[in-house]
This record gives C-alpha cells, structure tokens and sequence, in this order.
C-alpha cells in the first residue's frame, strides 16, 4: 500500500495537448475515482500511472518514490482492464499466478496465493478453465484476482464495469468496494458513469478536457459543486439550468426566461441584475401554491420515484418526487425549488457564486 | 365454370409441388451443390484417378497403355534416381521450410513494430512474391552461373576466395543454391501471413504482461508464440505443400542436375513423363508423393484441430 502523487503532469501527443497540468493528491488505502466525459483524459493519466504511456512534463510518484521513468513492470502495480486483458491460452489459475510465475515464485507459493485469491472472489471452482469457458462478470473477477494475486502497492482499475450489463454492474460495483475495504489497497479507478463515481468513491476527481474541474469527496461534489460543469455531471437526473438574472428588492429572487421568478435564500453581494445560471436539483423542487407556473410534458413513474418533465417559463425542466403524483401531460401545477439547495453560477465564468 | 376449374386446379396442384419442392431444405441444399460437386468432379476428382490409373499403366506418348498393377512402382522401388529424387524432395522441403520460417517470423515480428517507412518496407517484402517465377529464376541463374556469378565476383574482389565458386556445378553447392532461391520466394508468403496473424493479439494482452513483469523474450514465449500458433500451423502447412511439389525453380535453375543432384520428384516425373514420354512411369513417380502430402497434412490436421483454449462455449 502506498500514497500516490500526481503533480502538475501533463501529456501531449505530438503538438495535441490532451492534459494540461494535472495534480491530484491520493493518501495511502484511499479509493480515488477519476470520473470525466470521453475524451477528457482520465484514461490517459491511467495509463500514465501504470506506465504505459511517457510522461510529457511533471512527476508521479508512487510511495515515497517518483516513477516517471520506471519501467511498468518495477512500479508494483496492478491493473484492470477494460476488456480485462485475460491471456486466453492459460486458465483461470494461470492467468492469475502468472505475474508470480515471472517473478519465479514457487509453484507451491503460486499455488497458495492463487487459491488464497480465487477464495476471496469466489473463483475456485473455476481454476482449470479456460477464459472463453467463462461468463463476463466471471472474466472480470478473474482480471481482479490477477491484480489481487500480485499484492501491489496500487490498484487500477481503467472502465471495469462498462462491458456488464446493468444489473452485473451494480452487483460488481458492490463487490469491488467491499474488496477495497477488505484489502484497502489505493486504488484508483477511472469511469464515466457519475452514479460509479458516487457510490464507490472515498475520493472523486472530476475531468473536463484535460483540467481536474473539482475533487472532493462524493457528498461535497454534490452538495458544492465548484462550476456549472460539475453541477451538471454529478447527479442523476442532472441539475436543472435556467439562465436570467439576480434581483435585489428588498428580497432576492431570480428573474428567469420570460420573467418566472424563482426564491433565492439570498443575493450575493453586489449581484443585483447579474446575468447568472440558476441551478436546482431535480429532487430539490417541492408543489407548492407559492411556486412558479408549470405545465406537465411527460410524466415518468420508476416506482420509487417519479420524474415529471414540465415546463418552467418555456424551458424543460425535471423534478423527481418521492410522492405518487397523478398527473397527466398538459395538467398546471407550481413548481418551488428548495432556496437554500439552489445553486447560482456566473453565466460568464461558470463559476459557482 | 366446370370447365374452367380444372385446368386450373391442375395448374395449382402443378405449382404447388415444384414450390413444395424449392422450399424444401433438401432439395434446395442439394440443388445448390449440384454446381460445387460437378466443378470438384471435373477437375479435382477425374485428374486424380486419372493420375492415378496412369501410374499403374504402361502408357507411352503417343500410345495406348496396359494395365500392369504396381510394376511400375515396383522397379521405381530398384530405381537410385528415383530414391536420390525421394531424399533431394525431404532435403529441400526440410531445410527451405525451416529458414522460411524462421525469416518469415523476424520479418513478421519487425513489421508489427512501429517503424519508419513501414508500408514501403512491408511493399519490398511482397516483391518476391511478385515477381513470376520463371524470371526469378533466370535471375538466380545468373547469379550461380560458373562465369558471371556477382556473388562470386565480389567475394574475388574483396579478396576473400581466389576462384569463382561452382554454384551449380557441385551437388551439395547446388542443393543449397536451390534452396537459397525457394527461401527468397517463400519467405513474404510466410511474413505476411504470420504478421497478419500479430495483428490479431489484442495489444492490451502485452500491456497487462509488461504489467506482470514479463520481459520482452518472455512476452514473446508466453503470449506471442501461443497465440500465434494456429496461424504458424496453417502457414507452414502450405509452405510444405508448395515447397515439396515445387517444379519451376528447379526446372529453370538446374534441370535437376548435376547429376540429379536437385531432382525433386515433380521434376524426375515430368522428365520421365513429358521429356522422356514415359507417361506411366511419370505418373507414378508424382502418385509417390502423394503418400508425403497426405502425411503433412495429417500432421497440420491434427496441429490444427482447436486447441482447448480456443473452445468458445461453456463444458
């Protein structure tokens, strides 16, 4: 177990920037996920961590040690990929003693921690076949016991769960963290589905073409989000932007498209008139008689929970209630988001005010 | 109205048994066949009896032949050409192969690196391949002849031998100059293939090894080789094929000579059989190869066979 160090790192391929100054701190035992959109990086620092990919500028390190230019093999770390990369022509057990095997392990000592491993992701009777022999959710528990096996300093885990389908995925979702607080190895973990960053995370870092846009832990990120970026990709259904004005008069309130008012709990100082970003959760509007004009589009019943998709001032927004509310598409109802979960963001910046 | 519906019932009765029978399984199956098994009959299976019924005849250009069983093959057996053809055939076959693969494997393994002008190398590489025979050949001629030879020429003038080598002259000098001369053609069937075999290796598979700590020898051993392993089994199959039933190179280079020193079988048999108008004897000679090819491909057969890993499905 190690700490790891990521500090001012950036990447380029050929003249393309793709990461531009990247620091992220990660304590010893920590479970940091790197969430982000395609395209936003979080592969390529992986890939960075393990190795596989140079350094452009900046440093990592490992422990107290820095592994810019450490073959991958020498970091001791392991790792798991996409598609788990199984070596089809060795069984289960072999793919997983493998690492022990280069190292010329004895066959005895192999044995033991391949069954130690096999043991704790419930694998045994699986030892003597083949990868193709195997289910996806196995082939990932084996990709898994491969890293465990290794007893590495760092895990890394690059989009595990994007080849299950959904309901594996949230059975593994919960297998990875219980292994993390069995083993409590650093892990870092690199997806895009924001409800993996939440559940799983002790940290989250969220990227944005190249940049961390916040980090923080799954509660602080939703609570506080920084900029309108991260508002908009922590939380499901995403938060709700409706873009227009503060007003100061006597009360604060905002002045949204085609003059809807919304409650503001207060105006931040010397705001009034601002053109800002008006932000609420969809699980933050309450029906309310004092609340703004709604008309209902759609309405979209999951049992625990009902999205209402309506109108607020001629833009789309959505709210989800605990409640079973009947309504049908054109009823009018009031709309009051909560003031003091609301958000307001610098429409020029995006920053959070 | 009674007159008119009977043709025509007739007419559906007669429609619907051909539609019955065009959409019967069978019937289709083997109509569509009927065009693959008369092409295979043709020129697959009439040439290979024939061949073979040739071997056991007495045939003369020119002459109608008797059936005389295995004589033919019978004093074959106390023929010293026949067997000094028999051991050129393994000799050539064994040693071309060998070397194909080993170069076809470097050159392979090169071309999946990440190189600089990759495409025009892996151009050059093809350009044996695409060469005709013959002028290859010729060209190879060239080179061993006992007068012209540049290999000759340049060894003089570096001062590294004082007279010209007899190439083709010298049995053992001319078994290995044939050979040298098949591995210049054989090599980019073998290379393309075995790199179009490395494209397949999943790259992540060298990355979680480079991860396992294997080196570049071990990621070789342990993920390359094996994987890599059904293709070698199908490439040097063939290779095998078309090196032991190789007539042009020799028969432009050599002729067979010296002294039947390079006679393979094919050209031992088209010698006796075109050359020399015994067409029974020919045809024996090449029906004696016949046990060898079946053996190589028994032997690739069984290489063949899908390894257990290869195996999709759960036991």
């Amino acid at each position: 177990m190690s700490s790891v160090q990521i500090r001012d790192v950036r990447k380029s391929f050929g003249n393309f920037e793709v990461l531009h100054g990247v620091s992220i701190p990660i304590e010893d035992g920590q479970f940091v996920v790197l969430v982000g959109p395609s395209g936003c990086g979080k592969s390529t620092l992986l890939r960075m961590l393990a190795g596989l990919e140079n350094i452009t500028s900046g440093t990592i390190s490992i422990g107290d040690r820095v592994v810019n230019n450490i073959q991958p093999k020498e970091r001791d770390i392991a790792m798991v990929f996409q598609n788990y990369a199984l070596y089809p022509h060795m069984t289960v057990g072999e793919n997983m003693g493998f690492s022990l095997k280069l190292r010329n392990a004895g066959s005895d000592e192999i044995n033991k921690r391949v069954k130690r491993a096999a043991e704790i992701l419930a694998l045994t009777p699986l030892l003597e076949r083949y990868p193709r022999q195997l289910s996806g959710g196995q082939r990932q528990r084996v990709a898994m016991g491969r890293a465990i096996v290794r007893d590495p300093q760092v895990f890394l885990f690059d989009e595990p769960l994007s080849n299950l389908d959904a309901k594996l995925r949230v059975a593994m979702r919960t297998e990875i963290k219980e292994l993390h607080q069995r083993l409590k190895t650093t892990t870092v973990y690199v997806t895009h589905d924001q409800i993996e960053a939440m559940t799983m995370a002790d940290k989250i870092v969220v990227m944005h073409d190249g940049i961390v846009e916040q980090m923080g832990t799954p509660l602080e990120l939703y609570d506080k989000p920084e900029n309108q970026f991260v508002a908009g990709f922590i939380g499901s259904p995403a938060m709700n932007f409706l873009k227009g004005h503060v007003r100061v008069n006597g009360v604060a309130t905002f002045e949204g498209p085609n003059g809807v008012k919304l409650p503001l709990k207060s105006a931040p100082a010397n705001s009034d008139g601002k053109p800002v970003v008006y932000g609420v959760r969809p699980e933050h509007f309450t029906i309310a008689d004092d609340g703004a004009d709604a008309e209902i589009v759609v309405v979209e019943p999951t049992g625990s929970e009902t999205q209402v998709f309506a109108k607020v001032g001629g833009e789309q927004v959505v709210a989800v209630f605990r409640e079973r509310h009947t309504f049908k598409p054109g009823d009018k109802v009031r709309l009051k988001p909560d003031p003091s979960l609301v958000h307001l963001f610098d429409e020029a910046t995006g920053k959070r005010m | 109205m009674a007159v008119m519906a009977e043709p025509v019932a007739a007419q559906i009765k007669r429609s619907s048994l051909w539609s019955r029978a065009f959409e019967s399984r069978n019937f289709l199956g083997a109509m569509f066949m009927v065009p693959a098994i008369a092409i295979l009959i043709l020129f697959l299976a009439y040439p290979l009896v024939l061949g073979l019924w040739l071997g056991m005849t007495d045939t003369k250009i020119g002459g109608v032949g008797r059936f005389i069983g295995f004589k033919n093959f019978v004093s074959l057996s106390r023929d010293s050409v026949f067997w000094l053809s028999v051991f050129n055939t393994i000799f050539y076959t064994v040693a071309a192969s060998i070397v194909k693969f080993a170069i076809g494997l470097y050159l392979a393994l090169l071309l999946n690196e990440r190189l600089p002008f990759k495409s025009m190398i892996r151009a050059i590489v093809l350009l044996p391949f695409v060469v005709p025979t013959v002028l290859s050949a010729i060209a190879f001629w060239w080179i061993y002849d006992s007068q012209f030879s540049i290999i000759s020429w340049v060894l003089i003038k570096a001062g590294l031998i004082s007279h010209y080598i007899d190439f083709l002259g010298d049995p053992w000098n001319a078994r290995w100059s044939v050979v040298v001369a098949n591995i210049w053609r054989g090599v980019p069937f073998v290379a393309i293939t075995l790199l179009a075999g490395l494209q397949t290796i999943s790259p992540s598979l060298y990355e979680a090894a480079n991860l396992d700590g294997a080196t570049n020898l071990q990621r070789f051993r342990h993920i390359t080789l094996p994987m890599l392993s059904p293709i070698i089994a199908v490439v040097m199959t063939f290779s095998v094929l078309m090196t032991f039933t190789d007539f042009q190179l020799i028969y432009t280079i050599t002729r067979g000579g010296p002294i039947n020193a390079t006679h393979l079988m094919a050209t031992l048999s088209f010698q006796r059989a075109i050359t020399g108008g015994n067409l029974g004897e020919g045809a024996a000679i090449s029906n004696a190869m016949i046990p060898f090819l079946v053996a190589a491909i028994l032997l690739s057969f069984f290489g063949l066979q899908r390894s257990r890993w290869q195996q999709g499905g759960r036991d």
